[in-house]
Parts: structure tokens; C-alpha cells; sequence
């Protein structure tokens, strides 16, 4: 039985190599590399429909692969899918458990099946019960939890033996932001003890407050990787919105911003605003130097700002771009 | 409960529900031992557990295996009882082990759906990602399937009793006859499991299984001697699994030891469980 201690732990978690799974016409997943470093968050950032619980289900050992490798702690998903089991937890997008058992049943269930004698499996179910306050509802049936607790019950069936790496495929799609708060706790909790997370979501604030890295995907295929701050330097380091106070000078203050500031400006919805994304590249000046810059410029002209704001790019503003780049080409 | 209230539901219990404790969380997680994995033995008892827990929990499942085999009973003996052996009491002596076999060779068809329902949640993803012996959750279900038929081979014999079957092989023949039935049955329900992971929907689950079950238990001897057939439907009735299993309960029942027909039973059922067994661990794995 294979228990890898830390000090022996590779460094690379997960490592992919031209990955492919094709449904019938569908490619799902696409020839998609990676490489998760562990003990880390990784986010994989994509819409509905993109390839990420595919590729989740073939790192899982649940689906074979048509094409590439996929190595788990430098173990082949499908030579060697045993070892790999040993080593992952998933937790699906619906909730893995039996929905006619009790959560004290569904725990004591899988706890036994992952070798543990009868009396340790009811202790560790009871201790996890309790971890996730859940020691209330132990007793009731999973089909009647609510979202947040099917959630908590899906998550603690993933970490009764303390799992290597654990699947997180959309985690909280659907739960109100109190209960999505809890679980991104449970997840930090979990990545603080060592063990390394691959999450799924569609929500970019999910991934900018859990992730490390990200791969972006979007058809299949995965269209950007990096660091959070990688990502978001890769679309310009940021936005400037400003008001004027007359809707008539708005004209001009387009055509000074944009040869003051060198930057992509557009008109808003609101008569009196506008956003300047600030390149960053092709100039030697800061992005804060050059909005100064052109604060000066605009009342230099006389045009009266009402307000003034510079932002970092939100991973919102990250991802559209990209996903409108992928579509302008295709 | 309609959707809105539903969603209100939900977020009074959020609100009721006590916040993680991250701290005992960590503290839990800490320990990396892991025991090892449990024999392939031990792990199908589990699943058979779980199929106890969710007859405790869904009892209304019990259902096919009581009010359906009394049904049967009841139908066939006052139905064909008076034309075919010119009594009920007497025609049960014939009939009771056959409809027996028929009633619990037809419930074998449930596995399939239950398995199926599993895989549409996803509570089958998980247990196909735990590190354990591969057939141990099918082995599981049939285990807890062969507890049904128990039930359902019990009721029908009480019934019988009440209305007259008077077995002459005693207590003896009747486990005997029952034993050899839970033995054919667990090997031909892997039929199911097989289509339960084969086809898509419950739906079509219950349509191809209703296609094999009836022509399989009606073109049998269950309910009468063959020899009035067709020679061509004699060909076929005399060779068919349920005949020789029908045959073989009938006679050890009665008293009897009817050698070929338990060798014909005890082949058909390594037959099946090789066949559609390695046929259903061959989709478990590629699913």
C-alpha cells in the first residue's frame, strides 16, 4: 500500500501531455498540457461546456483518455490507475454520495471501504461530522440536505484518508455567497495540511481567491496559464474610469487619452464616463504615471473629471478578453 | 415542494447550519497514515450493507419481493388450478415451485435499474475512484439482491402453504430447493448489471429486461408439462435455464434428487456469471 510521505512527494502533482477525449464529433477536451506543482491550488477557469469536468474525469481514472498522458504524482492515469486512486480524492459537481443514506452512513460506508476497521470509520465519521458542523443533520438523509450541506458531506467523503490530491469540480456552483465562503475555508484548511487541489469553476473571484496558478479553457483547449498576476498583466495592467462632469467634453477627452495614455478607450453606457484599459507595454511608464499623466492633459483642456479610479483588471475582464480573442480568430 | 420554497428551505437550514470548524478540520487532516485496503471480501459485504441500509431507509422497495410473489401465486393457482389439474390443491403441488423460480428469476431484473439509477448520480463516480478490489460494488448489490429473493422465496412458500403445497422433501428439500434458486439467481442477475450499465436510461433498463424476462420464465415449465408443445417449442422450453432450474427446486422439494437438472442449473449459472460478469466488469471499468 502506498503511503508517499511529503519529504518523497514529486514536485509535479499533475502532468499532461496532449490530452484528448472526443465524444462522438465533440472533442471535449482537446489536446490540453499541464503541469500543477504541488501542494498548491490550481485553478482550471472556463466556461460551461468547456472540457473541465472531462478532464477532471480522465485525471480521476474514471475516463480513459483517446489521446496524450496524464501522470498523477508521476503515475499513469491508465497503466497505473490504481496507484493513482490511492493517492486522489474527487469531489463531483453533483454531490458523490448515497442520497438515501444518512451522512453518518455515507461516511462510515466509504470509510470502510477505504480499509479502516469498523470502530476507527465511526470515530473518523464522527470527528469529520463534527469539523464540518454538520453533527446536527448526521443523522438525516443526504436527500435531505440543503446545497450547502451536500456540499460539506461531498467534501468530508474526499478527505477521510487525507488525499494527495484532491479533484474540486465546481465546488460551489449554486450555493449562496455565505455557504460558498464556508467551503473556500474547508479548501484552505485542506491545501494548509499539504495536500494539493485541482478546482474547476466558472467563477473567476472562486479561482482569484483560491488559486495560485490558473489555466483558462475554453473549447477544449486551454488558451492561457500562469499566476493570477501573469494572467492579468497579459491583457494590460489595468483600467482607468473616470466622469466628467459635462457629457459634451467627452469627445475630446477620448481623442487626449488616447494620445496621452496610448491606450484602448472606451465609451460607456453612462453619458459622462469612460474607460481607458492602460497597455503597460510599449511605453517605459507606469500605469499610475501615465493616468497622472493624463489627469494633466484633460484639465490642461479644461475638461472637469468628477471622479477618477485605477484599477487592476479584474480575472473577469482577464477571461472575456480572452475567450473574445479566441473568437475574433476562430 | 415547489421550486421557490425549496430554495427558502434551503437557506433557513444554511442559516441553522453551524460554520466549518476549520481547526479540527486541520487537525484531522494531519494523520496521512492510511490503513490498508480491505480484502475483496470485506469490501462486498460493505456494499451489501449498503444495500440493507437502503432497504431500512426505502422499505417501500420490498414491495416487488412481497405483494408482487403473492400476487403470482394467487393468480396462476386459482387461474389454471381448476382446468389444468382439476383442483387448486392439487395443481399447487405442481405449480409452487415454478412460480417460485419465475417470480424470483423476474425480480433479478431490479439490480439492473438500481444500478443504473446509481450511475445517473454520482455516487458511482465515487466509488469507482477508491482503491479496492474492481467487482466489489456489483458483488455488493447482487448480495443484497440475494437477501430479496430470501424474502420473496419465503413469502411465496407461505403462501403456498396456506393454500395447500404440501412439500414432501420436508424442510430439507425446501432449502435445499431454495439454496440451489439463490444460487442460479445471483449468477443470472449479472444479465443486469451488465444492461444496467450498458444502456442509458432506467427506462430502457426496465424495456430490455421485460424483452428477455418474459419469454425466458413464460416458455418454461413453470406452469405446465412441455410435452403438449410443439416439438420445435419443446426444443426449446426443454433446454432453457429457468426449465432446469423450475425442474430441479420441483423436485428436491418434493423429494426427489434430481442430479442432471442441478448440474443443468449449476452450468448455466457458471456459464452466466462468467459471460456477463466479465461482459459487465469489462463496461465497469471503460464506463
Amino acid at each position: 500500500m502506498s503511503t508517499s510521505s511529503p519529504t518523497t512527494r514529486p514536485d509535479i502533482a499533475i502532468e499532461t501531455t496532449g490530452l484528448v477525449k472526443v465524444f462522438g464529433a465533440n472533442r471535449a477536451v482537446d489536446g490540453i498540457d499541464l503541469r500543477v506543482p504541488t501542494g498548491t491550488v490550481y485553478g482550471v477557469l472556463g466556461p460551461n461546456g468547456a472540457g473541465k469536468t472531462t478532464a477532471v474525469k480522465m485525471l480521476a481514472t474514471l475516463l480513459r483518455p483517446d489521446g496524450g498522458s496524464a501522470r498523477v504524482f508521476g503515475k499513469d492515469v491508465v497503466k497505473d490507475a490504481d496507484a493513482v486512486r490511492s493517492l486522489v480524492s474527487l469531489t463531483g459537481q453533483y454531490a458523490s454520495v448515497d442520497e438515501d443514506l444518512t451522512g453518518t452512513e455515507n461516511l462510515i460506508l466509504l470509510a470502510r471501504l477505504l480499509g479502516h476497521s469498523k470502530a476507527g470509520s465511526r470515530s473518523r465519521a464522527a470527528q469529520l461530522l463534527e469539523a464540518f458542523g454538520l453533527t446536527e443533520a448526521a443523522g438525516k438523509q443526504v436527500k435531505n440536505y440543503s446545497g450547502g450541506m451536500r456540499r460539506r458531506i461531498d467534501i468530508a467523503a474526499s478527505i477521510l484518508n487525507t488525499p494527495d490530491l484532491l479533484f474540486l469540480d465546481e465546488p460551489t456552483t449554486g450555493l449562496d455567497p455565505r455557504s460558498r465562503n464556508q467551503v473556500w475555508d474547508i479548501v484552505r484548511a485542506v491545501v494548509a495540511q499539504g495536500t494539493t487541489v485541482l478546482l474547476t469553476t466558472q467563477y473567476l473571484d472562486e479561482a482569484d481567491q483560491l488559486a495560485s496558478r490558473i489555466a483558462v479553457i475554453d473549447h477544449g483547449k486551454v488558451i492561457a496559464e500562469g499566476t493570477k498576476g501573469e494572467l492579468k498583466a497579459s491583457v494590460g495592467s489595468g483600467s482607468v474610469h473616470l466622469r466628467l462632469r459635462e457629457a459634451e467634453q467627452r469627445a475630446e477627452a477620448e481623442r487626449i487619452l488616447t494620445d496621452a495614455m496610448n491606450a484602448v478607450v472606451q465609451l460607456d453606457a453612462d453619458p459622462v464616463a469612460l474607460t481607458a484599459t492602460v497597455d503597460g507595454q510599449g511605453t517605459d511608464r507606469g500605469a499610475a504615471e501615465q493616468a497622472a499623466r493624463a489627469l494633466a492633459a484633460l484639465a490642461r483642456a479644461d475638461i472637469t473629471v468628477d471622479s477618477f479610479a485605477l484599477g487592476q483588471p479584474s480575472l473577469d475582464e482577464v477571461f472575456l478578453a480572452l475567450t473574445d480573442k479566441k473568437g475574433a480568430t476562430a | 415542494m415547489s421550486a421557490p420554497a425549496t430554495a427558502q428551505q434551503d437557506q433557513k437550514d444554511d442559516l441553522l447550519l453551524a460554520a466549518p470548524k476549520v481547526d479540527e478540520l486541520a487537525a484531522l487532516l494531519v494523520a496521512k497514515d492510511r490503513p490498508p485496503r480491505p480484502s475483496a471480501l470485506s469490501a462486498s459485504l460493505t456494499f451489501g450493507w449498503r444495500a440493507m441500509l437502503k432497504i431500512k431507509h426505502v422499505p417501500e422497495q420490498l414491495f416487488d419481493v412481497t405483494a408482487f410473489p403473492i400476487m403470482m401465486v394467487l393468480m396462476y393457482a386459482y387461474l389454471f388450478g381448476g382446468a389444468l389439474a382439476g383442483s387448486v390443491s392439487e395443481y399447487v403441488q405442481f405449480l409452487l415451485p415454478g412460480v417460485l423460480v419465475m417470480s424470483i428469476v423476474m425480480i433479478t431484473m431490479y439490480t439492473g435499474v438500481a444500478i443504473n439509477t446509481d450511475i445517473s448520480k454520482g455516487v458511482f463516480d465515487r466509488f469507482r475512484t477508491l482503491p479496492m478490489w474492481r467487482p466489489a460494488p456489483m458483488v455488493g448489490y447482487l448480495l443484497g439482491d440475494v437477501i430479496r429473493y430470501l424474502i420473496a422465496s419465503v413469502v411465496i412458500l407461505a403462501v403456498g402453504l396456506v393454500i395447500g403445497y404440501r412439500p414432501q422433501g420436508g424442510v430439507l428439500g425446501v432449502l435445499a430447493g431454495i439454496a440451489l434458486l439463490l444460487v442460479f439467481s445471483f449468477a443470472f442477475s449479472w444479465i443486469w448489471t451488465m444492461f444496467g450499465l450498458l444502456l442509458r436510461s432506467e427506462k430502457s433498463v426496465m424495456g430490455v429486461s421485460m424483452m428477455v424476462i418474459f419469454p425466458l420464465t413464460f416458455l418454461s415449465n413453470v406452469f405446465v408439462d412441455p410435452k403438449t408443445m410443439p416439438g420445435w417449442l419443446q426444443a426449446f422450453v426443454n433446454n432453457s435455464p429457468v426449465s432446469h432450474v423450475a425442474s430441479a427446486v420441483r423436485e428436491l422439494m418434493a423429494g426427489n434428487w434430481p442430479g442432471a437438472d442441478i448440474g443443468w442449473s449449476l452450468g448455466w449459472a457458471a456459464f452466466l456469471l462468467l459471460v456477463f460478469g466479465a461482459a459487465t466488469m469489462r463496461l465497469y471499468n471503460r464506463k
